[in-house]
């Protein structure tokens, strides 16, 4: 295999986010620290924060299409053409059977079963009224299926469930299938619509880590002694995957290679998070980069707001860098919540611009920081501007003990 | 329920799956979905929701009555006459 068909870049980026519906937006919010986290009322459950995505629903399929499909489907259709746009791509330029899409999502389907039950409750109970859709709209390749429905690729798709390292699963999954040869190109991401689910909120509710403020935009607190949980936000981001050959050839723009990656498992508990397989996953990412922990510019941090899980994965980042005085430190949640399943690639989108601009973006809500989270070059409130910004080590974690780092590279 | 009333029912359920149709070149007696962008997923919502609406039962081996127009007109006819 050519050498340079390792090399995969992200060369387009497509996403929904609950404070933007395109990269350059979204990077702006991040900059200043914007958030649009709202209130909202859900079925049985009442108000809880959110954050919910505006976008063009109807640009790139019909309202019936939509009305057929589910949120993560159309979100997905969305990001994928949104994607292929930035990339300046047509769909035709690669073989339609060799374009693969992998979608990560945290879960799938809960929405649509609540929605059913709901449905059949009207009916008393009678499952006559049960709806023929249930069975299309849950299977678990739903999103990734209505993306190659709506585009007409014929390559793989399925969808990959890590729980809400599934973004970065995804992610690695296309490296991987590109690098294989599977595919020529590859779509790959994640998609949470789980905030039409009131099961979510109310399962994280009965464990006591559901985010809440007086203000919705302040819910989300990593780090913060205040913190009291997670925020759940509806979210999507798709990136477009090219060798960096085929991505030189046409003269696209490239906005990281992927360099690294890592996942593990903690085997451990079902919902509480280990700083040591933690710190082991990041030392396979950054062992399979080639770098060691000064090397990196910016940590995204997968924290979520919650007492233990923020802790643990500061122990694990104080492990490996404490050392390191020019590795910088973030948290996207803070400003979007917690997209669930496109958590790690969004929060990725959301650093990749400081490839070109060279600032890390802050993490807010953090008035009164915990001791236990203190880390050296933590950036909180203010953007700050680097000198340079090379490679971003992104975090993404998840339930039952699911861990994922990707490494991204500047490319020049 | 008259033979006016049973179309703008079937009109209207049709336009609640896609209010994109258009129904100003519609033939009455030509199959409904070579004329608009339905499909068998789309007719079993036609079935489901004469079912929510009026408590209908319609067996699959009558599914082809409702065809087109005309034919779901004259097959509810009987069925909706006390609706």
């Amino acid at each position: 295999m050519d050498i340079q068909n390792h090399r995969i870049v992200i060369t387009g980026v497509g996403l929904a986010a609950p404070n933007a519906d395109n990269l350059k937006t979204y990077r702006e919010k991040l900059l200043a620290g914007i958030s649009e986290i709202k209130e909202v009322d859900l079925r049985y459950f009442g108000k809880a924060p959110a954050g919910i995505c505006t976008f063009d629903e109807t640009r790139y399929r019909k309202k019936k299409e939509n009305k057929r499909g589910t949120r993560a489907g159309c979100l997905g259709v969305y990001c994928a053409n949104e994607a292929l746009k930035d990339a300046g791509l047509s769909i035709d330029h690669y073989q339609r059977s060799k374009i693969g899409v992998y979608v990560g999502l945290t879960e799938h389907g809960t929405v649509e079963t609540e929605n059913e039950v709901y449905n059949i409750s009207q009916y008393d109970y009678n499952v006559d009224y049960w709806t023929h859709h249930h069975n299309p709209r849950t299977v678990l390749n739903n999103p990734a299926g209505e993306i190659t429905m709506n585009l007409g690729i014929t390559g793989p798709h399925y969808s990959i469930g890590a729980a809400c390292a599934a973004g970065n699963a995804s992610l690695i999954q296309g490296v991987q299938m590109m690098r294989l040869g599977e595919v020529d190109m590859a779509l790959a991401g994640g998609i949470s619509e789980s905030t039409g689910s009131f099961g979510i909120f109310a399962s994280f509710q009965a464990q006591g880590a559901l985010g809440s403020a007086d203000d919705p935009r302040e819910a989300c607190k990593p780090f913060d002694t205040s913190r009291n949980g997670i925020v759940v936000s509806e979210g999507a981001c798709i990136y477009v995957l090219e060798t960096l050959d085929s991505a030189l050839k046409r003269g696209a723009t490239i906005y990281a290679e992927i360099i690294g990656y890592a996942m593990n498992s903690d085997a451990k508990d079902y919902v509480l998070p280990y700083s040591k397989r933690q710190t082991e996953c990041m030392e396979i990412a950054l062992s399979r980069a080639g770098l060691k922990p000064e090397d990196i510019d910016i940590i995204n941090t997968h924290a979520t707001g919650t007492k233990q899980g923020d802790i643990e994965e500061c122990k694990a980042i104080r492990k490996l860098f404490g050392n390191a005085e020019n590795t910088y430190i973030n948290n996207t949640k803070s400003i979007i919540g917690h997209a669930m399943g496109a958590a790690g690639v969004l929060e990725l989108a959301g650093n990749l611009p400081a490839f070109t601009d060279n600032y890390v973006h802050p993490t807010i809500n953090v008035t009164d920081l915990d001791p236990e989270c203190e880390l050296n070059n933590l950036v909180l409130d203010k953007a700050i501007k680097l000198n340079k910004v090379e490679t971003i080590l992104n975090n993404s974690f998840g339930m039952v003990g699911i861990n994922s780092v990707i490494i991204a590279k500047k490319f020049s | 329920m008259t033979r006016d009333a049973i179309k703008d029912l079937i009109l209207e359920i049709i336009e609640d799956i896609d209010e994109d149709a258009d129904f100003d070149t519609l033939l009455a007696d030509q199959p409904l979905r070579d004329q608009l962008d339905l499909d068998s997923m789309d007719f079993l919502d036609i079935v489901m929701e004469l079912r929510k609406r009026h408590k209908l039962q319609i067996p699959e081996e009558d599914y082809p009555e409702l065809a087109t127009l005309d034919s779901c007109v004259n097959y509810l006819e009987p069925l909706l006459k006390d609706a």
